[in-house]
């Protein structure tokens, strides 16, 4: 049983937030650009100064070895960036089964793999970023604004990939996104983050 | 028999400077005031060591000849910082700089005057300050070379630095490219002076000894001797400012942080 639990997490003008999410749990969040939504998630990750309690079960976030903590606890970011030339560089295991089906049941071909990074829309980069992340098998997934560049079918896609890594390996997420239609089909409860207040929203 | 420069010869010279200047001015390429700056602290800078030089070199006391050899490091850690675009953090760029070079240059200077060319006594001026004039002149550049990539490239891949965080890469691992590259770039000149030597340049020690009647087959073993002497000192001394400078970008938990390592804006 994992639970990720956030006591008194505080950063800039945000804060304390205390909340804590169940295995196959996914946690909507929602607010206005600049309300610090990223910023939850990167203290989350571990990615930027912030004061607070985050524990996943027994592992405590500050005293984790800072890179296991984010192979754990993974952020996909809005924007995600690709630094060799061609997308199988990017991934640790090329024939791994798992990111085989991954890129099947999000529409990808698998000689996908052998592209140049170049030609990749946003939209690809985000589903790409999404399996490239999952390679690491985390507990945790920190998405922000996974389908900001997907039509409708594509994020369903992506929406029941997600839901089904999630049960298949009992980890949850934070879902983060400006879309309330896709945060009531994908989160078991949703949270909007409001001048640095978070609050249950039913 | 030398052909002696009149100061007209030498103004024919400074006029290209100044036409390299002006062009620079021209074309917005921005080194138009450092060309000139430069240019004229190589004349004054000669003049004045000129006229010291035999006195200096007569000179036989390890203090004072110590004592000489810090200014020259603390100057070449001084001008490394000076190279760069952006601006390290005085304290600890300083302490960075002159560090590895004191490694780099002084050090393997010791161990050459020590082991291999042993005056009488060792530390015989005429040889332990051109010796280490020369290490850190070439060092020197290295490293101010392979510090400026670093720095640069990391500055600007913030953002791929930062995706290899998030995906459990170790600070470590998420700027080895960048470290290979800044290597590359700090050994460049050196790896052309030794692939160069004598088909494309002959390097001037070596010329102005055997020019002055010395046997050329002494002159060329001292020219191998610095050679190999520079190419390791900058090798260290790029390595260790690389590893330092890698270190200080991230915090204890691993982030990427550049106000620990650069001036604020």
């Amino acid at each position: 049983m994992q639970l990720l639990q956030i006591k008194n997490l505080q950063f800039l003008h945000c804060g304390p937030i205390s909340f804590q999410i169940k295995p196959t749990e996914i946690i909507g969040l929602s607010g206005a650009s600049g309300s610090g939504k990223s910023r939850l998630l990167r203290a989350l990750a571990d990615l930027d100064d912030h004061q607070g309690e985050i524990q996943l079960d027994e592992m405590h976030q500050q005293t984790e070895i800072p890179h296991l903590w984010r192979k754990k606890i993974a952020l996909l970011s809005a924007e995600t960036h690709w630094w060799f030339d061609t997308l199988s560089a990017h991934f640790s295991n090329v024939d791994d089964p798992v990111l085989l089906a991954g890129l099947n049941a999000l529409g990808f071909s698998v000689d996908c793999l052998q592209w140049d990074v170049a030609r990749l829309s946003s939209g690809e980069k985000q589903r790409l970023g999404l399996l490239r992340l999952l390679q690491n098998k985390p507990q945790v997934l920190l998405l922000d604004e996974p389908t900001a560049n997907l039509d409708k079918t594509n994020s369903h896609l992506f929406e029941s990939f997600v839901a089904k890594y999630l049960s298949n390996n009992q980890a949850c997420a934070v879902w983060v996104s400006h879309d309330a239609e896709q945060l009531a089909r994908v989160a078991t409860r949703c949270y909007r983050l409001e001048e640095g207040v978070l609050t249950h929203v039913d | 028999m030398l052909i002696e420069l009149s100061p007209i010869d030498l103004s024919v010279a400074a006029l290209l400077v100044l036409l390299l200047g002006s062009l620079s001015a021209l074309m917005k390429l921005g080194i138009t005031r450092q060309l000139y700056i430069a240019a004229a602290r190589t004349t004054v800078q000669l003049l004045l060591i000129g006229l010291v030089l035999k006195t200096l070199f007569a000179s036989t006391s390890l203090a004072f000849i110590l004592l000489i050899s810090m200014m020259m490091i603390s100057v070449a850690g001084w001008e490394i910082l000076s190279r760069q675009k952006r601006k390290l953090k005085v304290g600890w760029g300083l302490g960075v700089s002159t560090g590895s070079l004191f490694i780099s240059s002084f050090l393997i200077t010791l161990l050459c005057l020590l082991t291999v060319i042993q005056a009488d006594p060792w530390y015989s001026p005429q040889y332990a300050i051109p010796l280490l004039g020369m290490l850190l002149g070439n060092t020197m550049t290295g490293i101010a070379l392979g510090m400026d990539r670093l720095i640069q490239s990391a500055w600007q891949q913030r953002p791929v630095i930062e995706q290899r965080l998030m995906l459990g890469q170790s600070a470590d691992e998420a700027v080895s490219d960048l470290r290979r590259e800044a290597m590359r770039a700090g050994m460049i000149p050196i790896i052309n002076s030794m692939a160069a030597a004598g088909l494309v340049s002959l390097p001037g020690m070596m010329t102005g000894q055997i020019l002055a009647g010395a046997a050329p087959v002494e002159a060329v073993k001292y020219q191998i001797l610095i050679m190999f002497m520079i190419s390791s000192g900058t090798g260290l001394g790029v390595i260790s400012v690389l590893w330092l400078i890698s270190k200080r970008l991230f915090d204890e938990r691993e982030r990427l942080c550049f106000k620990r390592l650069l001036k604020e804006e």
